[in-house]
């Protein structure tokens, strides 16, 4: 049951989507044709048949994530998450474990900023106990008070687990001050302070309010017929009622008027310095060059948020490698914009060589930086940086399970359509379009720049 | 409807003539290709002074050969999107990577320079021990890091290869110079350490014939073999407390040795650790601390068997008030196992887990490549994956009995804890 407390990101480049064609490179194994459906209750299906495996993934999508939440209820997204593993009235609690280990399956969750996922990859026979399981969750949670409290302290211990990463505690400080208004600024997991105080009632109000057929998109992919997994969806989802979804009226962000600075001091080893700019919401015309200028920055990490992370990037060419690892000023440097519904953050991650001091690595960073919205970047980083992304956008869906995720993330965060058209988004990205995202996006004003300043040890 | 691996991998092998072997497996979920080459230049093979120089070596072996350049090589690599990944364990180096299909010819063609003829340019020696040394220095207030190492200590002594730290030491890493990377180099990589594996959206045969013609005329001795030393039997209860403060929870490394992935003892052991501290969110352990005592959101335990006795370790992280009570949990749920052993509904239900899971194991190319890998190391055969089921299988309840018995035993038990003081 992750939270996304760091940037992740996650993409695909496929062919033969929803029934479709797409044009340009034909870089995925041609699957059979997306099948996408709508039940009468809203609930939206999408399916892809993949007969690679003997294996069947099933996700559970609802728009519904932090960024929806409220101050004094900051978490209550990721809590309710990890209560929907705690039994509904037709899987009572003892009988949660082991259901979809029966099928040699496993199960897990995850929330972020935009949106609350379940998934189950497991052995194909498992198909018709998985959509049950995602049924139930869906409509019969069981939110008993006992449970809640008891969870109350296991998601305290995951929050502080993050607390002991220096560069995680930076992160949530820069993204709080990044944001004035939008909901945006809190971390997933929610503030301590939340977390001691929610109640049962918080949870199950949550939960009724945002766990509902319309609000929700369910992605089977896997060795599967199509035919019978509609057939399936209907009879287990079939009956379930659907409610008004409250809007998504996020408070509006203002612009930033100048840069802003937060400085972290604690006892430590190593420095941190983290730059955040405002960066283009995934539906946004500047997104893509955007992605292709992280790349020529920082290496292409793709964009799958359940995946990408996990292999590290392509970067020994890349702009702020070689000015400041190949110089011996980091030892880390990673960036990282993610598709989301509002305008979120990209954010460049770097650790100090040992040795080096914040200062000097900053004016290093930023006059890198301030070079490319200067003087721009070459044809060949452009060139280069689309490559990689061809390649990332194919790893990407090197399983059901990340096909899956793709599938599912890319409708519930963006919409239909988008996810067809990424491989081909990439490569129409020109390099004046790159120079004039890194101008338009990267400014003094627009940034946000944390600092880790390690303490030395007290007597 | 068909299944490509359905009916479980088809791999080809071939023994090349200089004594390196290749595996295949062609699969065609994406058109991507994994490659995994394994040296046998893991610690256990390090010079006693100079712990940490197997991973440096990982660290430095892909800068630059004596036709490329480090520049040329990172130019080669990311015009491609490809990411060399470096791992070292204890016995073996893993460079791995992946690529797309049309890219396949030209990363092997790389991946065979990389290890066969790396210059270790002087610059690039002195940058990555740089960042060795950063990182050596942000494991030193990292609490998870801090615990597991300090427990490797206790488990197998410091002098013993199994309980030195894999990046080294501050002082062996400034020591490692050069001179020593080359030596290493030069003992270590040779067509008689290597396993070469192919996975992915390419002909296994073509393959082959590639892998081949990659490592054509690459001789060198067989580098000799070293044993792992043995392991004293612990008769008492171990604990060290390590004080890290400004962090906000506490880490938990609580262990065994136990035995040799050799042994036919293993599947009962696995099955007895999945049991404990794996089924679900985390078996029996989780179970307790996190589900019903609410006190950690990760509590599991993982069993790391190799040529020699690998560690059954168990981890978790807690409110720094709550160490002592946590311990408790983990100390009686080591004993209740350890006593009594396992339900036979959950026998039952974790044989079943087990061997439902192997499709799911080999989902992507790079788990593929890992347990083709795996497999060529311990000797366990081609068909590994259809013979996994019945083995599984043949464990019965008195073997996890005699696991459990022969290992969980909180008496003897070692443990580290690394977090902030008690507030």
């Amino acid at each position: 049951m992750a939270e996304f407390g760091d940037r992740r990101g996650k993409n695909l480049g496929k062919t033969d989507l929803y029934n479709g064609h797409m044009p340009g490179p034909d870089m995925l194994a041609a699957p059979s044709a997306l099948r996408v459906a709508h039940i009468d209750n809203g609930l939206h299906i999408i399916v892809q048949e993949v007969h690679s495996a003997p294996l069947v993934s099933v996700w559970c999508w609802y728009r519904v994530g932090s960024g929806d939440e409220r101050p004094g209820l900051t978490g209550v997204s990721h809590w309710v998450e990890h209560m929907n593993f705690k039994g509904t009235t037709n899987i009572p609690r003892d009988q949660m474990k082991g259901i979809v280990e029966r099928f040699g399956g496993n199960w897990n969750g995850y929330t972020w900023i935009d949106q609350t996922t379940y998934l189950e990859t497991a052995g194909r026979d498992a198909l018709d106990t998985l959509l049950f399981i995602e049924a139930e969750r869906m409509a019969n949670g069981l939110y008993d008070a006992d449970e809640c409290e008891a969870e109350r302290t296991v998601i305290i211990s995951e929050l502080q687990g993050g607390d002991n990463d220096p560069d995680q505690l930076l992160d949530n400080e820069v993204t709080a001050t990044a944001f004035h208004a939008h909901p945006y600024r809190h971390p997933t997991l929610g503030w301590l302070p939340d977390l001691q105080t929610m109640s049962r009632d918080d949870l199950f109000g949550h939960y009724r309010r945002y766990y509902v057929p319309s609000n929700a998109t369910l992605v089977v992919v896997g060795d599967v017929d199509a035919d019978d997994v509609l057939r399936r969806a209907e009879k287990h989802f079939g009956g379930i009622a659907d409610r008004p979804v409250p809007s998504r009226r996020r408070p509006a962000e203002p612009a930033q008027l100048g840069e802003r600075r937060v400085t972290l001091e604690r006892e430590g080893t190593t420095a941190y310095l983290k730059c955040a700019w405002r960066a283009p919401a995934a539906a946004d015309a500047a997104f893509f060059p955007s992605l292709v200028l992280d790349a020529a920055l920082t290496g292409a990490k793709g964009l799958n948020l359940w995946s990408s992370f996990r292999l590290a990037p392509p970067q020994r060419k890349a702009r702020l490698y070689s000015a400041l690892v190949d110089r011996g000023l980091a030892s880390v440097v990673s960036g990282a914009l993610l598709p989301t519904v509002d305008p979120f953050l990209y954010t460049i991650s770097l650790t100090a060589m040992d040795g080096v001091g914040l200062p000097a690595l900053e004016s290093a960073f930023l006059e890198t930086v301030e070079t490319v919205r200067r003087e721009g970047l070459r044809d060949e980083e452009i060139a280069r940086a689309k490559r990689q992304l061809k390649a990332r956008l194919v790893f990407d869906t090197d399983s059901v399970t990340n096909l899956a995720h793709q599938l599912g993330y890319f409708e519930t965060v963006v919409g239909s359509g988008f996810f067809e058209t990424l491989q081909s988004a990439v490569q129409q990205v020109t390099l004046d379009q790159v120079n004039d995202a890194a101008r338009q996006w990267l400014g003094r004003e627009t940034r946000t720049v944390g600092w880790f300043q390690p303490q030395e040890k007290r007597a | 409807m068909t299944t490509a691996l359905g009916s479980g991998l088809s791999p080809a092998r071939r023994e090349l003539a200089n004594g390196a072997v290749v595996t295949t497996q062609q699969t065609p979920m994406i058109p991507a290709v994994t490659i995994s080459a394994a040296v046998r230049a893991g610690c256990v093979y390090e010079p006693d002074e100079l712990p940490g120089l197997a991973y440096f070596t990982g660290r430095v072996i892909d800068r630059g050969t004596a036709s490329r350049s480090a520049s040329d090589l990172a130019e080669a690599l990311d015009d491609r999107g490809v990411t060399l990944k470096v791992s070292v364990n204890r016995h073996v180096l893993t460079l791995s990577c992946t690529c797309l299909a049309d890219d396949f010819a030209d990363l092997l063609t790389i991946v065979a320079d990389v290890l066969r003829a790396p210059s270790f340019p002087p610059h690039e020696v002195d940058t990555r021990r740089a960042e060795i040394v950063t990182r050596l220095k942000q494991d030193e207030e990292n609490p998870a890091v801090r615990a597991s190492e300090a427990l490797q200590v206790l488990l197998y002594g410091p002098d013993h290869p199994y309980g030195r730290p894999a990046k080294g030491t501050l002082s062996s890493i400034e020591r490692s110079d050069r001179d020593a990377l080359r030596a290493f180099h030069a003992s270590r990589f040779a067509p008689a350490t290597l396993s070469l594996v192919v996975v992915g959206d390419v002909d296994g045969g073509r393959a082959l014939d590639a892998v081949e013609r990659a490592f054509e005329g690459w001789t060198s001795a067989v580098p000799p073999e070293r044993d792992v030393p043995d392991v004293p039997p612990a008769r008492e209860r171990r604990r060290v407390d390590i004080e890290i403060p400004d962090k906000s929870q506490t880490d938990i490394a609580y262990g065994f040795t136990t035995i040799s992935r050799l042994d036919p003892a293993y599947y009962a052991y696995w099955v007895m650790n999945t049991i404990f501290g794996q089924f679900g969110l985390g078996g029996r352990l989780a179970e307790n601390i996190r589900e019903r005592q609410g006190m950690a959101y990760y509590a599991f335990s993982a069993f790391d068997p190799s040529l020699g006795p690998g560690p059954l370790v168990i981890r978790a992280g807690v409110d720094p008030r709550n160490v002592e009570r946590a311990i408790g949990a983990i100390d009686a749920e080591v004993r209740a196992l350890g006593v009594d052993g396992p339900l036979p509904q959950e026998l039952a239900e974790t044989k079943q887990f087990l061997i439902g899971s192997i499709p799911r194991l080999l989902e992507t190319n790079q788990a593929i490549a890992s347990f083709l890998q795996t497999a060529e190391f311990f000797g366990l055969g081609l068909d590994h994956d259809r013979r996994l089921p019945s083995l599984i299988d043949a464990v019965e309840m008195n073997d996890v009995r005699r696991a459990a018995a022969a290992v969980l035993d909180p008496d003897r038990a070692a443990l580290a804890v690394a977090g902030p003081p008690v507030p």
